[in-house]
């Protein structure tokens, strides 16, 4: 499918264009329009993928099963994958957090839910397969999952429920088991696309502006940043590159759409693939606008409690990269 | 009358949400009133886990997702 679209770009740009191929001009324009393509219809179909498993699998039905059941460690697991899939909105992430706590869910259990849920979110992953492939996209959604799952575990662990704002306190007093109650989910599955493939169109609508500055940065440096230019900076020992990369990247709020382009035309130019991965995971998994929108249901300390926590996994999944990939 | 409730801490998927809204009344010419639920403890009282969600009389009707046109007609008649 994508040959397809090379075609189109070396005709777009070679034949109607007339920029000389070996030039860096033709090569920085080549690689922008394929690129710019392929990832428009990769966003497309994971969103719309997404949406799908998310109209039969709604996070509630998620909630109320946690809430009656305990799984002794498995939940954390179970929270982070359901963070995977569901499509993530920063605007959710209050009332889910809140839904959690009404249902008598652990705390521990939300944080798994509530660290994986932007780290492995659908545009993250499309940017991923377009720009790194299979396997890094691969590598990054299985450790994401388990950063959550082993994050929110140790969350738990450190019983952090007073640093609640007070309401969530008296919210998680009269928790409750939660039954399932479904209203108006029993449309076919012919009735549901419209909504979906609205709901995916939205979304690309909305970051198809970062992609193709993200992309167009990328080209420029792609086509004239010398070849194996960060190598002779950042090759081999510098250990301390993870962690700065960490801490750089999270008063950076560029969303997946913008960064990964960027991301992948640096890891093209010798930055290590772990030191990459970190940056984008605490790029992505941590931002300013996030924790500003916590500070409705937790004190300042817990959601300083709750970054340095996530950074540091992120940070160590950034060394553990670094040495076997 | 329907009382139409939009639930949403004011993100841009709640504008929408409000828009099609609105577009639905006008074009049917329904008598509605519209209000915007900003507050998270209200919010929370419908028991719903993602924003934008659509209330009518009550009953939540969509929620997580901006409602199509044609779903709003649906859950308005």
């Amino acid at each position: 499918m994508f040959d397809q679209l090379q075609n189109f770009a070396d005709w777009l740009i070679y034949s109607v264009f007339r920029v000389a191929p070996e030039s860096h001009l033709g090569e920085a324009l080549n690689f922008f329009v394929y690129d710019t393509l392929k990832i428009l219809i990769l966003l497309f179909l994971i969103i719309f993928f997404m949406g799908v498993v998310n109209s039969y699998f709604p996070v509630e039905r998620l909630r109320n099963f946690l809430s009656r059941h305990r799984f002794y460690g498995l939940d954390h697991l179970l929270a982070s994958i359901f963070g995977a899939i569901t499509p993530f909105c920063s605007c959710s992430s209050v009332p889910l957090f809140i839904g959690f706590v009404q249902g008598g869910i652990p705390l521990g259990v939300t944080f798994s839910f509530l660290i994986t849920s932007p780290l492995v979110n659908e545009v993250a992953l499309a940017l991923f397969i377009g720009m790194f492939g299979w396997k890094i996209t691969l590598i990054y959604a299985l450790s994401g999952i388990l950063l959550g799952a082993i994050g929110g575990w140790i969350l738990g662990k450190l019983n952090l429920k007073n640093y609640l704002t007070d309401w969530v306190k008296k919210l998680l007093a009269k928790s409750d088991k939660q039954e399932d109650v479904f209203e108006n989910e029993k449309r076919t599955f012919i009735k549901r696309i419209p909504v979906i493939a609205n709901d995916a169109w939205n979304i690309v609508k909305t970051v198809v502006l970062y992609v193709i500055i993200g992309i167009a940065i990328g080209a420029i440096m792609h086509g004239y940043v010398p070849e194996n230019f960060f190598q002779q900076y950042l090759s081999g020992g510098q250990w301390w590159t993870v962690p700065l990369a960490v801490i750089l990247a999270v008063p950076i709020y560029a969303n997946a759409a913008g960064i990964v382009p960027v991301i992948q035309v640096l890891v093209a130019k010798g930055v290590p693939i772990g030191t990459a991965i970190a940056f984008m995971m605490s790029t992505i998994g941590l931002s300013l606008p996030e924790a500003t929108l916590l500070k409705k249901v937790m004190t300042m300390r817990l959601i300083v409690i709750f970054f340095g926590v996530v950074a540091l996994f992120i940070i160590v999944s950034g060394f553990l990269f670094n040495l076997i990939l | 009358m329907k009382t139409i409730k939009i639930l949403g801490m004011g993100c841009p998927k709640c504008k929408q949400t409000e828009a099609v809204v609105q577009k639905v009344i006008k074009e049917l010419g329904i008598d509605a009133e519209v209000i915007k639920v900003e507050d998270i403890e209200q919010i929370m009282q419908y028991n719903i886990l993602s924003t934008p969600a659509l209330v009518i009389d009550n009953i939540v009707k969509s929620k997580g997702h901006v409602p199509t046109i044609d779903e709003v007609k649906d859950a308005l008649i």
